[in-house]
């Protein structure tokens, strides 16, 4: 007899979900997690897509802790000193199925495990999983320190930088081109500042994404998220293209916070967290082996995510591959078999669900963003070109529409220009 | 060559919520690393904890750690002896995420 049917390593998006899921099906579940509280070691940008957390949770509006529900999409492209943003608002960005919400996760990822808690898992804070125990090839449980915890069934949900996945010897250590880092602070301002400044109705928010001179012309870009009461404001950056700068990822923090378009939004706030993250960007061909005996993969550890400069996505990933992942556990301790075979129902409902699907389909992306390194400097600049023609007037007679926007253009090359966004359109 | 850096990120991480493990630094640092490894740490911890001096001397402080895993990821096998998370819930906390 083992001491549990199931363990679950991580209280985060993933890990919680699935210990929520198996044991509403009756499963004894410990989840384990190594900060003091869930939520204690974890950041994101930003939004939750809240479709999959809904699926789980019918009522988490009314209960889950969210800042701001976001009506107001911004994308800009920045030149070291001009920005050209495209903002739309919609009361649709609302509506039931599509709702997405900024979110803190210390609160969010508290409240998540705590609902884990009223399901029936056992949780536990505050213990690091040094190591997998092992009956042959088989992953049997977990140690920390002198404990050892045996399981018919772990699931690692330790996140993007996970060590266990490693352990397990399903993944290799990713690779520099498949991890950005993040960083990001959080602002105070108070609450009506926010709803004014970012012209939010109350309880609404804003969503901003940068491309250009954000990252000072490196693959990745800026985020702004609008909460209750702070800024979420960061930047991701591509590991493998961050080596290559001359510039460290503080520093461009420093100078895309001093840029004439941000410095106004964050005047007269007071930072009050400082924080950096690893976030899998590999897409779909980065994915590790998911299961073998014993053992699941699910989340960040999985490399379930995806950033399109325009939408960054992980959290709905994680909660879903969570789900999934409990769904196909449960059915294999009913089974009485954890064996890998009898495991693949996990892949095979994966690539069936929107989470592979998404990934699948954008699988060419990651490698369009490392090669058209234009998108983060030569186009913002033409757009701010453009603009420039058309709305800086100085007395001297007019040139044609057509020649202010196409002059330009033959600035990079018509034919790069179309082989850029023909490229661009296939991968997305 | 890296770029002179105006910010002052111990600053920044001095309002986050720390509970340092005095006696067990959870990064440790191999004896002489190259160069351009370090330069590549220099570039990517959002920390700001691996230092150059104006000798060229390397310096590095565990403390102020946010565990994002970085350095791990760039250079676990040249310029890192270990990388754990720290234990017993030590390390950073972020009380807003
Ligand atoms: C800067 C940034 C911006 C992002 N923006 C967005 C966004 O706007 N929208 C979106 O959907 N996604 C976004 N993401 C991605 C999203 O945050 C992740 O995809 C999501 O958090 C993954 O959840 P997870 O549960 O798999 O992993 P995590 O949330 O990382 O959880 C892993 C958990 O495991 C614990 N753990 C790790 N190792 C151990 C161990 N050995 N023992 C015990 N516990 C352990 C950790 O403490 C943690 O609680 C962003 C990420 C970053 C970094
Ligand atoms: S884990 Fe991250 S914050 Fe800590 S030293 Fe390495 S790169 Fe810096």
């Amino acid at each position: 007899m083992s001491d549990y049917q199931a363990v679950v390593v991580g209280a985060g998006c993933a890990g919680s979900v699935a210990a929520t899921v198996l044991a509403r099906q009756g499963k004894s579940v410990l989840l384990i997690e190594r900060g003091s509280f869930a939520g204690a070691k974890n950041m994101t940008g930003g939004r939750l897509y809240a479709h999959s957390l809904k699926a789980v949770f019918p009522n988490f509006e009314q209960v889950a802790p969210l800042e701001r529900k976001i009506t107001r999409e911004n994308i800009s492209l920045m030149t070291k000193d001009a920005n050209t943003t495209i903002s739309f608002t919609s009361p649709e960005l609302g509506e039931r199925d599509v709702t997405s919400y900024s979110v803190l996760r210390a609160d969010f990822d508290n409240w998540l495990s705590s609902k884990a808690e009223e399901a029936g898992a056992d949780c536990v804070y505050g213990i690091t999983v040094e190591d997998l125990l092992w009956d042959d090839k088989r992953v049997v449980g977990i140690r920390c320190g002198e404990d050892e915890i045996s399981a018919d069934i772990t699931l690692l949900a330790d996140g993007s930088n996970s060590l266990l996945s490693e352990r397990a010897g399903l993944a290799a250590r990713a690779k520099p081109r498949h991890l950005a880092v993040g960083v990001k602070e959080v602002i105070a301002l108070d609450e009506t500042t926010i709803d004014d400044r970012f012209m939010n109705n109350a309880g609404e928010g804003t969503a901003w994404l940068f491309a250009g001179a954000a990252t000072q012309g490196h693959v990745g870009g800026g985020f702004l998220y609008s909460n209750r009461e702070s800024i979420s404001l960061g930047l991701v950056v591509t590991l493998a293209d961050l080596c290559a700068s001359e510039i460290p990822i503080y520093q461009m923090l420093e100078d895309f916070k001093a840029h004439p378009s941000i410095a106004p939004l964050i005047k007269g706030g007071q930072l009050v967290e400082y924080s950096g993250h690893l976030i899998p960007e590999g897409g779909y061909r980065s994915i590790p082996t998911l299961h073998r005996d014993g053992c699941l993969l699910v989340g960040d550890a999985a490399m379930l995510c995806v950033n399109l400069g325009y939408q960054v996505r992980g959290m709905d990933y994680a909660i879903a591959s969570g789900e999934i992942a409990a769904t196909a556990a449960g059915a294999a301790l009913d089974d009485n078999d954890c064996s890998a075979a009898n495991l693949a129902t996990y892949r095979s409902l994966l690539e069936e669900s929107f989470v592979l699907r998404d990934l699948r389909a954008y699988q060419h992306f990651p490698e369009y963003l490392a090669q058209t390194k234009r998108l983060f400097k030569e186009y913002p600049e033409l757009a701010a070109r453009i603009m420039k023609s058309l709305f800086c007037v100085d007395g001297r007679p007019v040139e044609p529409l057509r020649d202010k926007v196409i002059g330009p253009v033959k600035g990079i090359g018509l034919f790069t220009v179309a082989r850029d966004l023909r490229k661009g359109m296939k991968a997305l | 060559m890296i770029r002179t850096i105006s910010v002052n990120v111990d600053e920044k991480l001095s309002v986050d919520k720390f509970n340092i493990d005095e006696r067990n630094p959870h990064i440790i640092l191999k004896d002489n690393p190259s160069t351009a490894e370090v330069d590549k740490l220099i570039l990517c911890c959002p920390a700001a904890l691996y230092k150059r001096d104006s000798q060229g001397e390397v310096s590095f402080d565990y403390a102020g750690c946010l565990e994002c895993g970085t350095c791990r990821i760039l250079a676990q096998d040249t310029v890192l002896e270990k990388w754990q998370y720290p234990g017993d819930a030590r390390g950073i906390s972020y009380r807003y995420g």
